[in-house]
């Protein structure tokens, strides 16, 4: 049986399908994994950068980690989010279960981004602050770090983002 | 001395005919006598005698099952003298043959679900029961002394049964096996009164509670490891202090999350033999004066080589293992959820590491520091720290992967999931360390192409398999077209094991790889676009494999049928929610699980197993058989 080079873009020769050669596909009944379907259409945006697809997180068994493992992790002793500092190339990620409050967290965040913080205070803000750390919650709103009780703030807490410079003061000029 | 018999055996095998494969040889090794004369024995050019103690020397399976090859006797001999049985695939022989043919056999081995179960792709029910294998062996070899058992369905019952059935039971290990409860831990742990290994891995256990610890017998015990990490509920302490305190040969111990941080000193103290430690949760409160108590207990256990559980670790208590580090060969973090700077201060003291499991949390700058200072290192696996795909960490890359392989000399082994990719690293790795023997990369992104070149990671798995010779398993992931799979089957001749998700453009990807493979004895596949023409080209390949998965591909019910038709000793399972029969041939089927068996189709499928039936004769209407 001779084979011969399937182009990569051309998965309709070698497509299974239901119903006469010609027709449109059938839809098919069963739904293991919408990744099948979701290769056909980066398939075809060849040309475009390749878009996240869109059912990502709900690949059964994917990434490959036991569930046992995953069960493990997920569990409510840690509580990651993303931190970002406006310049700083890398993102980092804290677990705000390790902190009891906003002085540690604060702490924390001056050592792994190297900045300095001024007092928070109700009225002001962090005046006198080259940075101003910022968190978005659960809703989607920016909010300034520290005018919640704390634990309110680390269940609602999505990510955080340390702003300097010219946002900083903006911010804190509003204020 | 092993080499040396070895050698001899190789030599006289040169001069005897060698013929049939050893899965018919064995199966027609049923009309032998049962009682084969000793003359017959005699009879032979070396005396039972002197290849029975020849053969005491050859300890690995593979070299036994070459050996019972050779001929009659030697087949007669060896089946006499084996003492640890392994069965990779529980289905490919019957109990009642494995027991008949060993006589003398101590150890049991067993392994059921496919590999894949692992990642819930196997629908529950599907199979794996352990009991017809404790009721044939309880019946038939009441001597055996140890049963360890992988992914596999153990009950209550299996348990009971265990206990009642081997008076000098020795060792039950269950690795992510499932369906039996504390209470038939309780049996075991009452009942076998030579009991020296217990230990439960990953299993889900239904936990009625600690109460079981208290069933080992009231005098001493023959205890030399314990692992009951996976499960749930609180043992009391009183129980398990008592119990370290008259096992003295304890040597393993491997606590549950439940084992709180201030009483992990008193038990330490009562077992400071320990060489194995799994600790409890590492998060709780102490007050410095039982910080300090507990750190001198850990510098007590000057045996201690290996380090697991450490559950929530919490950095100002890295300091508490110090006096460890520098003994420890294998280091388990990967629950350990402490950041980058933490892993630093932990890892640079620990120079004889040989194996290490972390979270991504470490960084690829933690990463460079094991590199610097593990030098010993053998083993890595490097775990993803977010729950979902979208918590993709940045700081990982393929980087910290690069600096282990340019600093460790000796890494053979390496499972590492991260975001993304590039050739140019694979070729590093590949050019540092051609000694690899497991290379497991997981890409998490599905069909992600080396991030920099936009290119796909063909030619970075290319370089892995040409470079590393001896290059034993592989998972590959990221996007990739036939082409790596070409290279794989041209290069990869000593690959046994193969893992493969969202890769490859047609059936000549499979084709490739059945038909270079040699060695290949496991291959798994998910969500790859092909199936029916190479499955069907390359037969005959399969039953020189343990088996074949293939999930979300495309494979029709109607090539099922004609493989299963094609090839008598492969059992082809489809595993699909709705009855193949109402689908046309050609419809792709969800799932297909295809190993090779003596035993023929197994009688106990659920409902959403399908195995083909062999007879064309039969008529389509019946082709498929539950």
């Amino acid at each position: 049986m001779a084979y011969e080079k399937v182009n990569e873009l051309n998965l309709k020769d070698t497509e299974l399908r239901l119903g006469l050669p010609g027709t449109e596909q059938v839809k098919e009944e069963q739904d293991v994994s919408c990744v099948r379907s979701n290769k056909r259409q980066l398939q075809s945006d060849n040309e475009e950068e390749s878009t996240t697809p869109p059912a990502k997180t709900q690949i059964v068994g994917w990434p490959p980690v036991r569930s046992y493992r995953k069960n493990s992790n997920n569990n409510n002793s840690v509580s990651y989010v993303k931190v970002s500092m406006d310049g700083a190339p890398y993102l980092r990620k804290i677990d705000l279960k390790t902190y009891k409050n906003y002085a540690e967290l604060l702490k924390a965040l001056e050592n792994m981004f190297k900045f300095t913080i001024g007092e928070y205070c109700e009225r002001e803000g962090y005046k006198g602050s080259e940075v101003v750390p910022t968190y978005e919650d659960k809703d989607g709103d920016w909010m300034l770090v520290g005018d919640v009780p704390w634990d309110m703030f680390s269940s609602s807490c999505k990510r955080l983002r340390i702003m300097k410079g010219s946002d900083a003061l903006a911010l804190d000029s509003a204020l | 001395m092993a080499s040396v018999s070895l050698l001899f055996v190789t030599l006289l095998s040169v001069t005897l005919y060698i013929n049939i494969k050893s899965f018919i040889l064995w199966d027609q090794s049923q009309t032998f006598l049962p009682s084969l004369s000793d003359s017959v024995l005699m009879d032979r050019r070396f005396p039972f005698k002197v290849l029975e103690h020849i053969f005491s020397f050859v300890d690995s399976n593979e070299d036994r099952n070459s050996v019972s090859l050779v001929c009659k006797s030697w087949f007669e001999t060896e089946r006499r003298t084996r003492k640890r049985v392994f069965v990779g695939n529980c289905y490919a022989v019957s109990p009642l043959k494995v027991a008949r043919r060993f006589p003398k056999m101590r150890s049991l081995t067993l392994k059921g679900k496919p590999h894949f179960a692992d990642y819930n792709l196997v629908p529950d029910g599907w199979g794996g029961y352990a009991w017809p294998w404790i009721e044939a062996m309880a019946a038939r070899r009441p001597l055996l002394e140890e049963i360890r058992l992988k992914r596999m369905v153990v009950t209550d019952e299996c348990l009971e049964k265990i206990a009642a059935s081997f008076r000098d039971f020795k060792s039950l290990v269950l690795t992510s096996c499932e369906g039996f409860s504390t209470d038939g831990i309780a049996a075991i742990a009452s009942t076998c009164r030579k009991l020296r290994n217990l230990e439960l891995r990953e299993c889900i256990v239904d936990d009625l509670g600690g109460d079981w610890l208290s069933y080992f017998p009231e005098t001493s015990t023959s205890l030399v490891s314990l692992d009951f990490s996976c499960l749930d509920s609180e043992v009391k302490l009183s129980d398990l202090e008592r119990l370290l305190s008259r096992s003295p040969n304890l040597k393993s111990l491997k606590l549950n999350r439940s084992v709180t941080l201030d009483v992990l000193e008193s038990l330490l103290r009562r077992a400071p033999q320990l060489v194995e430690l799994g600790t409890g949760s590492f998060s709780d409160e102490l007050d410095p004066e039982e910080i300090s108590k507990l750190t001198k207990a850990l510098s007590e256990l000057k045996q201690l080589k290996s380090l697991s559980g450490l559950w929530d670790l919490l950095p100002e208590y890295i300091p508490v293992l110090y006096s460890v580090c520098p003994r420890l060969t294998s280091l388990n973090l990967s629950y350990a959820t402490v950041q980058m700077p933490d892993l630093i201060d932990l890892l640079s003291r620990c120079s004889k590491l040989q194996k290490l499991w972390v979270m991504d949390l470490i960084e690829d700058k933690g990463l460079k520091t094991v590199a610097l200072c593990c030098k010993e290192l053998r083993e890595l696996r490097v775990f993803p720290s977010g729950a979902d795909l979208d918590e993709t960490d940045v700081t990982l890359t393929e980087q910290g992967l690069v600096s282990v392989s340019e600093g460790c000399q000796k890494l053979e082994s390496v499972l590492y999931f991260c975001v993304q990719f590039t050739n140019a690293a694979l070729v590093s790795i590949a050019k540092n360390r051609p000694n690899f023997r497991c290379f497991r990369l997981c890409v998490m992104e599905p069909f992600a192409p080396d991030y920099r070149t936009q290119q796909p990671l063909d030619e970075g798995f290319k370089a892995i398999v040409e470079r590393c010779k001896d290059l034993r398993r592989l998972s590959v992931s990221g996007l990739l077209t036939d082409k790596a799979f070409e290279y794989i089957g041209v290069h990869a001749k000593k690959l046994r094991m193969l893992s493969i998700a969202f890769a490859g453009d047609s059936d000549l990807m499979l084709h490739h790889l059945l038909s270079g493979c040699e060695s290949l004895k496991k291959l798994e596949i998910r969500d790859c676009p092909f199936g029916d023409t190479a499955l069907l080209e390359n037969a005959a390949k399969l039953e020189t494999m343990r088996s074949l998965w293939m999930s979300s591909c495309f494979v029709s019910f109607g090539a099922c049928k004609q493989l299963s038709q094609k090839m008598p000793r492969l059992n082809v399972e489809v595993i699909d929610e709705h009855p193949p029969k109402t689908r046309p041939d050609s419809s792709p089927v969800e799932r297909i699980y295809i190993y090779r068996t003596v035993a023929g189709p197994r009688l106990d499928t659920p409902e959403f197993v399908w195995t083909i039936h062999k007879k064309p004769e039969v008529g389509v209407s019946r082709l498929a058989i539950r």
